[in-house]
């Protein structure tokens, strides 16, 4: 990925670049995201200011935030499950961290050039579920524990509608690879949106669920489990969480961008030109920023569902729409 | 505007409902009893409260669980207890006002008038009309602060986080005139036994008006986010159906008994010497008796207050406003009982005196307390997250509930 | 017309109020949320309550006798007065020098205080009045004691009673003006 530099690394020193510019695109997002919807424009939408008093008009807010938390006490429940309850914030996180890997942000600005790129970011999306239960079950918290296991069965049926809803586009680009996904995006003419629009909508309501926000966020519902798997986690390890399903949020806005609003391309710009590499993960970040607004935007409007209604629209609605939308698109693709 | 509302078309048929819920409860205790029998399953008890969201004060329930299914549940009430049946008959009669005034303390100003009305009734003296009008008013306007507060909350309770922040907005402009003429945006502690503290300010009619339309304006957008939200009605309705018989049977009272389709209203069906009877009013019911209908019907009425008070401020009578009493205030001997509607429902006060400056005993009647009886009934069977909206939708304030 | 979506017309209602609160002056001038939100900024801000307020009791100590009503009155007997008699001198010359009472100490307990206002209401001699003042906290509960010259303060911050509604029977009274 950092041919497009023109610089000259040893192996050791390129990795510790990567590593950095990992982080960078990981949190960057996040913390823009954060700032820009949780707090500024979900306010706005309920009348009020938001953070006002760190920096101009609150933007050093999320730094005081990470001071504080960095300075709360670690408080181990007793009798948890304490190896399990240290471990799952970092299982969360690790998921997030190995999404952004096969993210193209240009011709050749990536980590990874995965053939099955998506399918890859697909399988390790799910691998926070395991953190998640971890954490419900570490805790020795009632609350927790049902969080957990809701947390559990919501991501596991959800993941089935992402999958199929991904398949119409992978279906039309004939390849699994991200890259050449907004590739064969630009070589057809239109962004995927149009087409698979039933796909769009059908990742979207997926994608709100994968991250438990509202109107699926009774893993987490305050009002009825306090906060689910997170009520006893307190200082560094809610951080983790806390950054994981933001961070999660912005790369799934990422990976949505990609697939269906073409990626790092500008329309009628060459989309391999060696330019975009610079400013393509612009482009990218901007495109993802429109679908997090969405997703915020929901998040800010609508009460949760509960368990069993979720898990209806999930198998009930969802599937056989995704489904259906699979074979519309084959049936397309064959005879077009 | 409010005569085009009319019940949702899809209204179910009450009494299907009431055979809906007890087929609910009997598969929900045999599904129990098989459970136990095939798998030799335990049930989980779950302690909600007494510090716990979805139960805003220090309500305790302590639920028997199956899975997410609740077994049983019973609600644990005293956490908050502050003795104020004791307290007043420590006090003299003009101080017992200060301190009823916290028992429901979204609605204050409600909670003064039964009391005042009750030791008005041992005295023989009747407050002048100019000063029932501006009760009347005030106590209209307690309602709205009391049941906006319900409108955000019940939508929070259910995650829609956005409801609660309009309520409290909204409602400020309500509090705002409370305090402007009462001086107390909480506890106005404006009523005296005879009439009332003080005339309202000028300008003030005028303020409050406005103020109502905010209100209107205020309950079509709930209408918009709230009630027309699809997820919402399917999280509340079928949820927490009460029966009108058996409404009646635990003494449910309030946008409680009325959301079951029970045509019951304190302010109409009671004569009180307040100006109810002046204005025409309408009491609004919804059949269904479920969590839904219980929004409902709070959505109208608050909507139908805030046109009573512009009535009332409209026809305000002049004169004064407070009548002939004693500096040192004796309450003669007798006993008496007056209650009225008050935003949460019936509440009451029966007042004993004998002779002296304090009462010698007074039995307060709270709403809440016995709305609240329903729970391990309208609790069984349920799934946890229902229990976040049968108790939103049964709305409590635990101050009422404690006293 | 087919009726909308009640979740699409949801998501009208907050966007709405987003617009509302970033652009109070209508679309086409420049954003200013601290002006559309219905929220203050308050150590920056501050919002003058109405004038019937009851932020705090201010006392006007020359017209107070030391009569005690208010002490007995309060209802959780947070305030405590100390007075004794002395003797003044005559109104008329060549008069018996008179006695009045001089007030050695009037404290509230703003920690027990429930801001009821009876005090107020049962002084016969207008010596306590409601400041709308609210800013007086401080970080420890027993510096909520304050004194005659403290209240004595606040008078300065009483604000004129008001002229009443159309078709009131009242007085407007009047505030003694603090020398």
């Amino acid at each position: 990925m950092l041919t497009p530099l023109a610089l000259e690394f040893a192996y050791w020193q390129e990795t510790i670049v990567k590593i950095v510019i990992g982080l960078v695109a990981v949190l960057l997002p996040t913390g823009a995201l954060v700032y820009m919807f949780l707090f500024k424009m979900m306010s706005f939408m309920q009348s009020r200011l938001g953070p006002m008093e760190t920096g101009p008009h609150g933007a050093m807010q999320l730094l005081a935030e990470f001071g504080k938390f960095l300075q709360k006490e670690d408080i181990f429940p007793s009798k948890a499950d304490r190896w399990v309850f240290a471990a799952a914030p970092f299982v969360v996180l690790v998921s997030t961290f190995m999404l952004v890997l096969v993210l193209p942000g240009g011709p050749s600005a990536y980590f990874t050039d995965l053939s099955t790129g998506i399918y890859f970011a697909l399988a390790v999306s799910s691998v926070s579920v395991i953190g998640t239960l971890m954490a419900g079950w570490g805790s020795n918290s009632k609350y927790a524990l049902l969080g957990g296991l809701r947390a559990a069965g919501q991501l596991i049926a959800y993941e089935l509608p992402l999958v199929l809803s991904v398949v119409g586009v992978v279906i039309m680009a004939g390849t699994l690879n991200l890259r050449e996904i907004v590739l064969s995006q630009s070589d057809f003419g239109i962004w995927f949106i149009i087409p698979q629009f039933l796909g769009f909508l059908i990742y979207l309501i997926a994608i709100q669920a994968e991250l438990t926000q509202p109107p699926f966020d009774m893993p987490v519902a305050e009002s009825e489990l306090v906060t689910g798997y997170l009520t006893e986690y307190s200082g560094l390890r809610f951080l983790l969480f806390f950054i994981a399903e933001f961070a999660t949020a912005a790369i799934f806005s990422a990976i949505g961008a990609t697939l269906f609003l073409g990626g790092w391309t500008i329309p009628f710009v060459d989309p391999t030109a060696e330019f975009m590499n610079y400013i393509g993960p612009f482009v990218l970040g901007i495109k993802m920023i429109g679908i997090a607004f969405l997703i915020f935007w929901f998040r800010v409007t609508y009460p949760r569902f509960r368990e069993d209604q979720l898990q209806r629209l999930a198998w009930k609605f969802l599937i056989p729409l995704a489904l259906f939308n699979i074979v519309v698109t084959a049936v397309f693709k064959v005879v077009f | 505007m409010t005569a085009e509302l009319t019940l949702p078309a899809d209204a179910l048929a009450n009494q299907d409902l009431a055979n809906n819920a007890q087929l609910r409860y009997i598969a929900s205790q045999a599904a129990d009893s098989r459970i136990n029998v095939e798998l030799e399953t335990e049930g989980m008890t779950l302690n909600i409260g007494p510090q716990h969201p979805a139960t805003h004060g220090t309500l305790r329930i302590v639920a028997k669980l199956d899975g997410e299914q609740v077994i049983e549940a019973q609600p644990i009430m005293g956490y908050m207890h502050r003795g104020y049946e004791k307290l007043t008959e420590v006090r003299t009669y003009p101080q017992v006002t200060t301190l009823i005034n916290r028992i429901d303390w979204v609605g204050s100003f409600a909670n003064e008038v039964p009391f005042i009305l009750a030791a008005e009734e041992l005295m023989d003296v009747e407050a002048p009309p100019r000063a029932q009008w501006i009760r009347t008013a005030l106590f209209e306007m307690g309602r709205i602060a009391n049941i906006m507060l319900f409108l955000g909350d019940m939508a929070v309770q259910l995650g829609g986080i956005t409801a609660v922040f309009y309520a409290f907005r909204d409602r400020e402009f309500v509090l705002n005139q409370i305090e402007s003429a009462t001086g107390g945006r909480f506890h106005p502690n404006f009523n005296r036994i005879g009439g009332i503290k003080d005339d309202l300010p000028a300008g003030w009619i005028e303020e409050t008006k406005s103020a109502m339309v905010k209100v209107r304006e205020f309950c079509d957008e709930m209408e918009d986010l709230v009630v027309g939200n699809e997820i919402f009605q399917s999280r509340c309705r079928g949820v927490g159906v009460i029966p009108a018989e058996l409404a009646k049977e635990y003494g449910l009272s309030g946008a409680n008994l009325r959301g079951s389709g029970v045509d019951w209203d304190l302010r109409r069906d009671e004569p009180s010497p307040l100006a109810w009877s002046e204005i025409d009013w309408k009491v609004w019911t919804h059949p269904d008796g479920d969590s839904f209908s219980r929004y409902w019907v709070r959505l109208q009425e608050t909507r139908e207050a805030s046109l009573m008070v512009e009535k009332l401020l409209d026809n305000l009578p002049a004169g004064p406003i407070m009548a002939k009493v004693p500096r040192i205030i004796k309450v003669p001997e007798g006993e008496s009982y007056v209650q009225t509607e008050n935003p949460l429902g019936a509440m009451g006060y029966y007042v004993v005196s004998k002779g002296e400056l304090t009462p010698f005993r007074v039995k307060i009647r709270t709403a809440s307390f016995s709305n609240m009886s329903i729970t391990p009934w309208l609790l069984e069977g349920v799934y946890v997250p229902d229990i976040a909206t049968i108790l939103a939708s049964l709305y409590f304030i635990l101050g009422d509930i404690d006293r | 017309m087919p009726k909308m979506p009640g979740m699409i017309v949801g998501l009208g209602v907050t966007a709405k109020t987003f617009f509302k609160t970033v652009f109070p002056d209508g679309p086409f001038s420049p954003p200013s949320p601290s002006k559309g939100a219905h929220t203050v900024a308050y150590p920056h801000v501050k919002e003058a309550p109405p004038d019937r307020a009851r932020g705090v009791i201010a006392l006007h100590d020359e017209n107070c006798t030391a009569c005690m009503l208010c002490a007995r009155e309060c209802p959780d007997w947070c305030i405590y007065i100390e007075g004794h008699k002395e003797l003044a001198p005559p109104r008329r010359a060549g008069g018996k020098p008179r006695q009045a009472n001089k007030l050695d100490r009037f404290d509230i307990d703003f920690a027990l205080c429930m801001y009821c206002g009876i005090c107020v209401d049962v002084c016969p001699f207008d010596a306590l009045f409601w400041s709308p003042e609210f800013e007086f906290s401080e970080l420890k509960l027993a510096d909520l004691l304050h004194d005659k010259e403290r209240l004595g303060d606040w008078m300065e911050t009483v604000p004129e009673f008001g002229p009443y509604e159309a078709g009131a029977d009242q007085k407007v009274r009047k505030v003694p003006s603090t020398s």
